[in-house]
Parts: structure tokens; sequence; C-alpha cells
């Protein structure tokens, strides 16, 4: 009997841990989903029949965000946000190409990760859906009337722009955590120096509450960690954001090992009331920097790139009760406020346990100056004076927290592959269901709000591996569709996704589908190359540039025949989509244009540049099948050589 | 003989109130677990350099592990994509335990203490024998995958991991298997 005394206590304490994590789910009825019928019922929805959830859901490395149906998991579009996409212009034709623009030039791709709905008081409403890009860190407002990206903000002294977009209650403010401290200002310095001297940047980016439009109202200036996630406090702690840290222990190299030692990272407590106090009394720096702030105009279907010259500074080791660090468990990566605003979610990455720490109980002991030291100035409040409760090892790797209406909390688990259901206030393990495979996040919709709509929980999976027809070494991510309305989860679906399903948000389609937008207005056309009608359109030479200025209708363009234009040209195609009709875009292709078709919507103008290199006569076509007469929708244009004296001219129908 | 009977007291408390939280509801969204019974482990791949599950079930050492995390319904993790190092105790080790402490524990009503002791073998890491050294030259431990931190010896060549000696390291697809000569028991807390 050589049994150890230390075994026993083992468990004991095991049996203790598992005894409150695995009774949680008893007593209660394993009654199923509100929704009766098979899956397969729940999820169809019959053709001509609308889905009852739009979802977006980001497409990690592919840069854009696609729309999705829930239940029915169908795809509805791919609105292109931080990578160019031929299929529609955009970073192609000239209106979009500014859309792009950062202080590094134009750059064709980024990283699109969280997307996030407009709220007001707390509630989606459905106006704009914000997203950020991780690479070269920029945030980016989709107009929610066209489904299209209409501004883009790049934020300076960031480094991968992770910790963001998240919106307030009434979108007051959009932030922009930085992943990578940096040197602020950027230098040319040993990275062995890193300790001390890089800085986290926190951006506020206030929202305009009429037009969406976006500024950096303030950046405070934080200690060199690495920012992950981020939350708003919402309704009681409404004022207050939440951004989780990991790497507190300044690591530069190997982070894997060197950035997992300390037992406890922090959440930081942004005062942004406080921020805006400190503002109004002038207590900011002014910093010169460049960053790029994009703007799309529906007038003019043209976007315009501005550079910005500065940004202002708040530094929270002079500015008392601007920044709180709440300690939680081993890089923390998840960083959830609950509808209530109370509790704050911390999931440790390499914890075995969920932390969660009380709004309620960090105002009495910042009140109470109940600190633990502080660190570059910051206080660290000490952790039982702000902890509400664990979850007690419910899984492996727990990354990320979303909420239904009934007090339940959603958890996702990577390693162990699981999303756990557990209860807030009593910390119960309630449920737990297997997910194929490597979960990410979570989305139900309103999940983040003060509102959710608790019907369906969508699980962002990172792996498929066999889960679908194999597509050679890559095969597609994925996202699962459980019933959440009954004590049990029930999955009812998978399906395939663009890209990496990083994180989605998802609303009752009823809030925005009467409001999306089905033409554009010819006469609200301001775009500078605009023909409204066909006996206006012309081509015009200045030197080796040629604009031309044509319409397109069902099934020809104006002109259809152009001729005088030389090999060395320029030649721009200024095409007007004349429709006043819901889904009638033409397209537009030219032979060895070194850029994509144009896609024009009913009203809209857009340009592409065809440079000629070879004498010929060379055909332009509608790419989008159109009409009946479609496949007659064409046009040639005659190229002669340089050195040719051949005036322009141009004709439809011979005249 | 008495501490032994504590154990099965606790392992039965344990069972009494194992029963929630499993997901074993009989709705229809259940059934199609199974598909994929094992999740990732259910994946049929022999082309791929080998997972630390595949791994433990080829060798003639461990089928004592193997047995353990099949009971403990624990093959995803060892199939995740990681990284981790998974120290794996040889069937000498599960036997060097006080008798009948392995059949206890393989009792399906102790699944979620075995499934303790057995990700206690789990680090999110990278750590072969020159990984090990380093660790320990840097004063740094091992983490496990439920919290406790592992002390690193290093005597010569003998380097023990929580009290466990390192008989060896295979590389694996998603991270490294370090066979060991004792079960590693979560720390008093």
């Amino acid at each position: 009997m050589k049994l150890s005394f230390k075994f026993i206590t083992l468990l004991t304490l095991a049996t203790m841990a598992f005894g409150l994590a695995s009774c949680g789910g008893n007593g209660s009825n394993s009654k199923s989903g509100a929704l009766s019928g098979s899956a397969a019922e729940r999820v169809f929805v019959p053709p001509g029949e609308h889905d009852e959830f739009y979802a977006f859901l980001s497409g990690g490395f592919s840069g854009q965000l696609a729309v999705y149906g829930l239940p029915s998991g169908r795809l509805f579009k791919v609105i292109p946000v931080f990578s160019v996409d031929a299929e529609k212009a955009y970073g192609f034709n000239e209106e979009t190409k500014p859309m792009l623009n950062t202080s590094h030039g134009f750059i064709p791709w980024d990283d699109s990760h969280h997307p996030d709905i407009s709220q007001t008081n707390g509630v989606l409403d459905g106006r704009w859906i914000f997203i950020n890009g991780n690479n070269t860190p920029r945030i980016a407002r989709i107009d929610l009337t066209t489904f299209e990206t209409v501004e883009i903000l790049e934020i300076p002294n960031s480094a991968g722009n992770h910790s963001s977009p998240y919106v307030t209650d009434n979108t007051e403010y959009v932030v922009a955590g930085t992943r990578f401290a940096v040197p602020v200002p950027q230098r040319d310095m040993p990275i062995k120096d890193y300790k001390g001297n890089f800085k986290g940047a926190l951006s506020f980016i206030k929202v305009n509450p009429e037009s969406g439009r976006m500024n950096i109202e303030f950046q405070i200036m934080t200690p060199g960690f690495n920012y992950d996630k981020a939350h708003p406090g919402r309704g009681k702690s409404h004022g207050w954001f939440f951004f989780s840290t990991y790497n507190t222990e300044e690591a530069n190299t190997l982070q894997e090992v060197n950035a997992s030692q300390n037992d406890k990272d922090y959440i930081a407590a942004i005062n942004w009331k406080k921020a805006e106090e400190y503002i109004k009394a002038g207590k900011f720096t002014t910093m010169k920097t460049r960053y790029a702030h994009n703007v799309y105009s529906d007038e003019t279907h043209s976007a315009t790139s501005t550079m910005m010259k500065e940004v202002r500074i708040l530094d929270p080791s002079k500015l008392p009760g601007l920044v709180y660090f709440l300690p939680t468990p081993k890089s923390p990566h998840g960083c959830d406020v609950d509808p209530t605003g109370e509790y704050i979610v911390g999931s440790g990455k390499l914890s075995a346990s969920v932390t969660i720490h009380s709004f309620t109980k960090m105002l009495k002991a910042i009140e109470d100056k109940a600190f633990d030291g502080e660190a570059y100035g910051i206080p660290i409040i000490n952790f039982d004076a702000v902890n509400a409760g664990t979850v007690v090892q419910p899984g492996l790797g727990p990354l990320h927290t979303e909420f239904d209406n009934k007090g339940n909390a959603y958890t996702s688990f990577f390693i162990s592959s699981e999303v756990v259901k557990w209860q807030l206030g009593t910390w119960k393990v309630l449920d737990r269901k297997p997910t194929y495979y490597s979960v990410g996040h979570l989305m139900i919709p309103g999940g983040n709000s003060q509102k959710p709509f608790g019907k369906y929980l969508l699980a962002l999976n990172k792996i498929t591996k066999d889960r679908y027809l194999p597509t050679g070494p890559e095969v597609c991510q994925s996202a699962q569709l459980y019933d959440i309305t009954g004590d049990k989860m029930e999955l009812l679906l998978d399906f395939p996704t663009v890209g990496e399903p990083h994180y989605a948000a998802g609303i009752p389609a009823d809030l925005i589908k009467s409001k999306s937008r089905k033409i554009f207005k010819i006469e609200e056309n301001h775009h500078p190359y605009v023909t409204k009608k066909e006996s206006d359109t012309k081509v015009v030479r200045k030197g080796k540039d040629v604009h031309i200025y044509m319409t397109m209708i069902r099934s020809h363009f104006a002109p259809d025949n152009i001729e005088g234009v030389k090999v060395g040209d320029k030649v721009y195609f200024h095409v007007t989509n004349l429709e006043q009709d819901y889904d009638v875009p033409h397209g537009i292709a030219m032979l060895g244009a070194q850029t994509s078709e144009l896609l024009i919507m009913p009203g809209q103008t857009e340009t592409f540049v065809w440079e000629p290199k070879q004498v010929g006569v060379w055909p332009f076509y509608c790419t989008d099948f159109c009409s009946a007469l479609h496949q007659e929708m064409q046009g040639y244009v005659r190229v002669s050589p340089r050195n040719s004296n051949r005036a322009l001219s141009w004709s439809l129908d011979g005249e | 003989m008495k501490k032994l009977t504590i154990l099965f007291a606790f392992i039965f408390i344990v069972s009494a109130c194992n029963t929630g939280g499993n997901g074993e509801a009989s709705s229809s969204g259940d059934s199609f677990a199974e598909n994929t019974p094992l999740g990732q482990a259910s994946v049929v791949d022999d082309v791929s350099a080998k997972n630390i599950l595949q791994i433990a079930i080829g060798s003639k050492d461990h089928t004592t592990l193997v047995a353990a995390v099949q009971a403990a319904q624990i093959e995803h993790v060892l199939v995740n994509a990681g990284p981790l190092t998974v120290f794996a105790p040889t069937n000498a080790a599960f036997d060097a335990l006080p008798p009948g402490t392995v059949e206890t524990l393989l009792k399906p009503e102790n699944k979620a203490t075995l499934a303790l002791i057995l990700t206690n073998h789990a680090s999110p890491g990278t750590f072969d024998i020159e990984g090990l050294k380093k660790e320990a030259r840097k004063g740094r431990k091992i983490y496990t995958a439920i919290g406790d931190y592992l002390d690193i010896v290093v005597d010569g060549d003998n380097i023990t991991v929580g009290g466990a000696k390192v008989l060896g390291v295979v590389k694996a697809s998603n991270g490294v298997v370090v066979v060991v000569d004792k079960v590693i028991l979560p720390q008093e807390k």
C-alpha cells in the first residue's frame, strides 16, 4: 500500500472539482430545443422563403466578410473589405483603389477578424458593421444598406490590430488594441531592448452618430504588452472598456514559451469616460504621425484617401483613474462582458479554468484601493478583490464566450474541441457538445450586446479534415449551427465557409432587410465622369490619356465602336450603368486590359484603365449575364500604331 | 488499506453525480456524433506523419496509457493541432501504482478523475530532450494542461519531469511524446 497522501488529496480535490463541474447538468430535464422536428426540418428554408438571421462571417486570411443566412447556412455575398476582389473590381477600378491606401502605400490584402454590428442603447441597430484588419492595422466600416465597404481607417502606433473593433452601447467608439507592442514613435532600435521601451497603444475611435464616420479620438499609451481581445462595458459598466493582455513578461522571442511564464496576465480596464474628461481638460500630448483615412461616397461612387498627420496621446501613468489591471490567469485570450455588464469573462488559453471578474467588485476595489502594486504606474487590483468566480476545469484551452438571453454563457475550447454551456453566477457547467474540429470563436446573434437573440449558436472551426469531400491539401474551414433554445445544445448543421471564419456577427433579418438598397438613382450620381444619357457619350483625348464616357443598358454599350486609340495610350473607360431596375448590374471587360472586369450596379459609374500594347481591333463585352441579348452586348476598339494620325471617332449603330 | 478505502469513497462520489454535462441526450443533433464518435480522432489518415495518439497506440509499452485515454474518452485531445508535449508513462509506470488503482480509474464512473490525471501529462508547447534541457537551464517549469507546474531536473543525461524519469522522446506531427517511468499525479493545491 504505497498510495501517497498526496494522491489521496489530489483525488479529493479532483473529485470536488469534477463534482462541481459535472453535477451542474443534473436535475434539469433534458428536453430538446423549443424548435421541434428533425435537424433537417429545422435548418430547411423552403425555396422562395428567407432565412431568419443574417450571419456575417469574417474571412480571416481572405480579408473579406461573407454574408450567410441562418439557419440554412446559405452564402449570399462575399463583401470585399481589405483584399482586392476581381469579381467586384474592388481595388482594381479607379474608384476603390484609394480604399486600400495606407501610410505604407497601396496594400491589396489584409487579415479580417472581428465583425461587430452597430448598436443603440446596447441593442443591435443594424446600420453598420465594423471589422478589423489585423496585419496593417485598420478598421473598416460596411454600410448595411449597400453591403459595401464605405470607410477604412488606418491605426498609427499600432501593429497587428487584433483587439478590435467592438462597438460600445451607442456606437460611441470602436477600439484598436495593438497585438504587437512596438516602438512609439517607430524608430531604428535593438529588438532586445523591447522591455520598457516598446509600447502598447489602445486607440479609441469615435464614430459619428449620423454619418458613421470614424476618427481617432485618442490613444492610451500603455506598457509593451500584447493586447488580444476586447469588450466594451454594457449597461452598468457602459463607459468602461476591457482588453485582455498576454506577454506581460514583455518577451521578444520564442513567445510560445517566453510569453507564457507568468501565472497571471491582465485584463486592462479602461475608463473611457474619464479619458474624455482628460481630453477635455487638455491633459494630452499631440504626436506627429501618418495614417490614411479612406472614405467611399455613394454620391460620387468613388473613394478618397486622406493622409492624417497627428493623434492625441494619453499617458495612463500620469492620469489616475484611467487604467486598472485585473490579474487574470495564463494569457487570457477571450475577454467577454455579459449582457448585464456585471461579469467580465477572461479565458486564459493556457488555463484550465475560466475566470470571471465582477464589475461591482472592481469599482469597490478601486474605491478601497485594494491594489497589489502597480505596473508602470498603473494600479494592479487584487485578484480576490475583483474575482467573481471561476468555472473550474470545464475543458482544455478556453477561448471565447458568448451569452444567451437566459443568463447562460457558452465558451469554446480549442484543445478539447467543444462548446461548454455554463450558468452565470453559479459558474456551473450545464452542457457540453463536441465541435468538429478545433473551435475558435462562437457567435450568438446579439450575443455580445445587451440583448442576445438566444436561438442559435454558431461555432467557427479552424480545422475540418475529413468533414467534407476532400479538395486536395487545402480543405475548407467550417461553421456549425446549434439550437440553444433547450436545456441541451443540439447540433443542427455544418456548413463550409470562405477563408477562416474567425469571428462573426448575427442579426435578425427583419432588422435590416427592408433597408437594403435596390438601385442607385442616376440623377443622384455625382461621379466626375458620369454619363447620364446615351446622347452625352463621348471620347476625349488629353495627350496620351483617352477618356471614354460610356453607358450601358440592356443590351448594348454606347459607344460600341471606337477608333483613333493608339499603342501607348492610357485609355480610361468611365462606364455608367443606366439601368434603374433592381438586380440588373452589367459588367465590362477588355481583351488585354491588365486589370479586372468592372461590375457596375444600376445608376453607378466605374472606371478601368487599359493601356493597349498591340495594334489591332480588340473587343470588349458585358461579363454579367444581364439579359436575353447579353451575348450581343459587346464592342470594338481599333488600336493604331503610335505614329498614326487617326483622329478619335466613336459610334453606336453607325451614328 | 484505509487510505485506499478513502480513495474509493471519493471516486464513488464522483461517479454518483457524474451524469450531467456529458452530452448524452437523445436529441436528433446528437446522433450526428455517431458519424465521428472520437471527434478528430476518427479521421482516417495513414499518409500524414503520426500524431501523438497514433504513436501511443503503436507502442507496446503504452497499452495501459492507451486504454486509459480511451476510457477517459480524450482521444481528440491527443490528435488536436496542439502543439502538445505528452509525457507518456509506460505500462510499468502504471503497474507501480497501488494494486487496483488502474482498474478503479478505468471504470466508466471515474472517467472525469481519470481525464484529469491524464491531461496533467500534457503541456502546451513542444519540448524534446534539448527543449527540456533548455527549459531547465533557464529555470523554467513545464506548465500542464490542468494548470500544474512540473519541475525539470537535469543530471548529466538523466532528466526528470515532475519526478518522472525521461526514458526517450518520439517526435509527433502535433508535438512530441516524452516517454516517462512514472505517472505524474496532479499536485496538492
